[in-house]
């Protein structure tokens, strides 16, 4: 008998406990995960491939694609700019500042879209300007794009600002001592040794932006084939009992879901750390 | 350059006095990754919520109290703050289970199940929510299950529990996990030593360990469901004052040109989302205060 046995539980109730864990996780992770791919499938693998090539499901893809590359883009390049002024430098209101970049997380995503329809929407603060200038941001790919940013802004200086702090400064101290400027030591010492938890926070960024639905949905105006996102084509089909078309769309959105939590799992594994996924 | 490195060093107080201490500046960029982080953090994220106050600013108290106290409105917020209530609490009871099991027992598919767990971190909200409706619908393949004892889940309020359920479940499990897994097996070995059952073992030295942490989670998950619209809305049913949720409201007045009343829920709503960010904070320091890690 292993040593642990003197403070465990009969094996009756270990046998519970497991069986109950593995029911809560069946019922309300498994199963829902499952029904997507059925749901997908339902009509044969011809359907399902239709249902990805019809002409407005790939324009929802185009633009998924672009605004998650804008967003994930900016986010990054942003995110490593915040995390070398947060770690490298120490400065009063520090903790403040990362209290902060936190914040958009504990918005509703409603509200994340809400507040750039009231900076820019026709009613909004800076709309009447926008519509005498002709430029258009609300109903449109680039408020989409700003909605994304916002839900999407904490998760690479999340990531970067902990390691970073636990790193130090004296790597990089070495380097400037030795004559090479800021942007050397950038790239030659910090880069290297963050690169593993940069790219984790950009598979986080990456899914999240993909799949949000409730921040892009107030921006959007729900143009199909122009300003419907991958979520939103899913939403309509749903609503237009399309339902075999709209689970196929959104098995697209599974996929990408179980493929970033095996490379989160992967890169776990090399950074050696136990991380929160949200 | 070099009186950076040569400063003497200063009491915490006047070091707190000034704004930039150069001291802590040996490496160049200070200036322009900082004034970036301002401008983006700014223009991103302040501006725009800064906005939203604004707007509700605009609006005369009676105005505000009129609109928060319209009986669609209360009913909306009630159901959110209820129903994201209930969720948490299941969560902590869901969550326990699940991470005894993790943590204290090696069973086949256990590191699949751990694995699992982060599924409702990562399927985006729209497809958990067609998921989970077309799964509790009474045609579904758990609906049909339910359907015999007259219980609907799909389109009804428990339909919007069982969707908070979903999203909420990692936050318990993950915020406990790591606590009960470096928790000292030494103190339950003592205990069950010096004559302790099981059940007084867990109720007085592992449940006191955790406590802090269990609070955390269930704080998190609670934040997120009160704020939570994609996996909601398609297995809600939406019917006012019955099912409809306080985002939806939101998006609904928003549809219908009616900006202040959408600002005004989402102002309350934001202010309650700040405050429950400051209890999560103090939690989370508690919590690592008592157990020396972070949950």
């Amino acid at each position: 008998m292993k040593p642990e046995s003197v403070h465990a539980e009969p094996a009756p109730v270990r046998r519970a406990v497991i069986a109950a864990a593995a029911l809560v996780v069946g019922l309300f992770i498994v199963l829902p995960l499952v029904n997507v791919f059925a749901q997908a499938l339902s009509k044969g693998w011809a359907a399902y491939a239709s249902a990805l090539v019809e002409p407005d499901a790939l324009a929802a893809i185009e633009l998924t694609l672009l605004v998650t590359a804008l967003s994930v883009g900016l986010n990054a390049a942003m995110g490593l700019v915040m995390a070398w002024a947060i770690t490298k430098f120490s400065f009063p209101g520090k903790s403040f500042l990362i209290t902060l970049i936190d914040l958009p997380f504990s918005v509703s995503p409603v509200i994340a879209g809400l507040v750039f329809v009231l900076l820019f929407g026709a009613q909004g603060f800076f709309g009447g300007w926008l519509i005498d200038n002709g430029w258009k941001i609300i109903f449109a790919w680039p408020g989409i794009t700003l909605a994304t940013v916002f839900v999407t802004f904490p998760f690479v200086a999340r990531e970067l600002i902990p390691l970073m702090q636990e790193q130090g400064t004296a790597e990089e101290e070495a380097a400037v001592t030795l004559g090479a400027d800021g942007w050397r030591v950038f790239t030659r010492v910090t880069l290297p040794n963050i690169r593993w938890a940069l790219l984790y926070g950009v598979l986080l960024c990456n899914a999240r932006a993909m799949g949000e639905f409730g921040a892009v949905s107030v921006v959007s105006g729900h143009v199909r084939g122009e300003t419907n996102t991958i979520p939103l084509q899913v939403e309509i089909l749903y609503n237009e009992y399309q339902f075999q078309a709209s689970f196929a769309v959104a098995s697209l959105l599974a996929l990408l879901a179980i493929v970033t939590l095996l490379a989160k799992a992967a890169l776990e594994a090399r950074i050696g750390a136990r991380h929160r996924g949200h | 350059m070099s009186e950076t490195v040569l400063d003497p060093p200063m009491n915490a107080g006047a070091a707190a006095l000034l704004p930039a201490r150069r001291a802590g500046h040996v490496l160049p960029g200070f200036g322009l990754t900082m004034g970036l982080t301002l401008l983006w953090l700014g223009l991103v994220v302040l501006i725009p919520l800064a906005g939203l106050f604004l707007k509700t600013a605009e609006l005369s108290p009676a105005r505000i109290l009129g609109i928060l106290t319209a009986t669609r409105t209360l009913n909306a917020l009630k159901i959110s703050f209820g129903l994201s209530l209930a969720a948490a609490a299941l969560n902590l009871v869901f969550g326990a289970v699940i991470v005894w099991a993790l943590t204290r027992y090696d069973f086949p598919g256990r590191r699949v199940l751990d694995a699992l767990i982060d599924i409702p971190f990562a399927l985006p909200t729209a497809v958990a929510g067609i998921a989970l409706t077309t799964l509790y619908a009474e045609n579904g393949w758990i609906g049909a299950l339910l359907a015999p004892f007259g219980i609907k889940v799909a389109f009804t309020p428990l339909g919007i529990l069982v969707a908070l359920i979903f999203i909420g479940l990692p936050f318990v499990v993950r915020t406990v996990q790591p606590v009960l897994e470096d928790l000292d097996r030494d103190l339950e070995e003592a205990a069950a030593t010096l004559g302790a059952g099981r059940w007084t073992t867990i109720r007085r030295i592992v449940l006191p360990a955790v406590f802090p942490a269990f609070l955390t989670g269930f704080a998190l998950a609670f934040a997120r469901a009160v704020g939570e619209y994609g996996s909601v809305i398609f297995i809600a049913g939406n019917l006012p004052n019955v099912s409809e949720i306080a985002p939806l409201l939101i998006v609904i007045r928003l549809e219908e040109f009616r900006y202040a009343d959408a600002t005004a829920i989402a102002a309350t709503m934001l202010v309650a989302a700040f405050l429950l960010l400051f209890v999560i904070n103090a939690l989370q320091r508690w919590s690592q205060a008592r157990t020396g890690r972070l949950s």
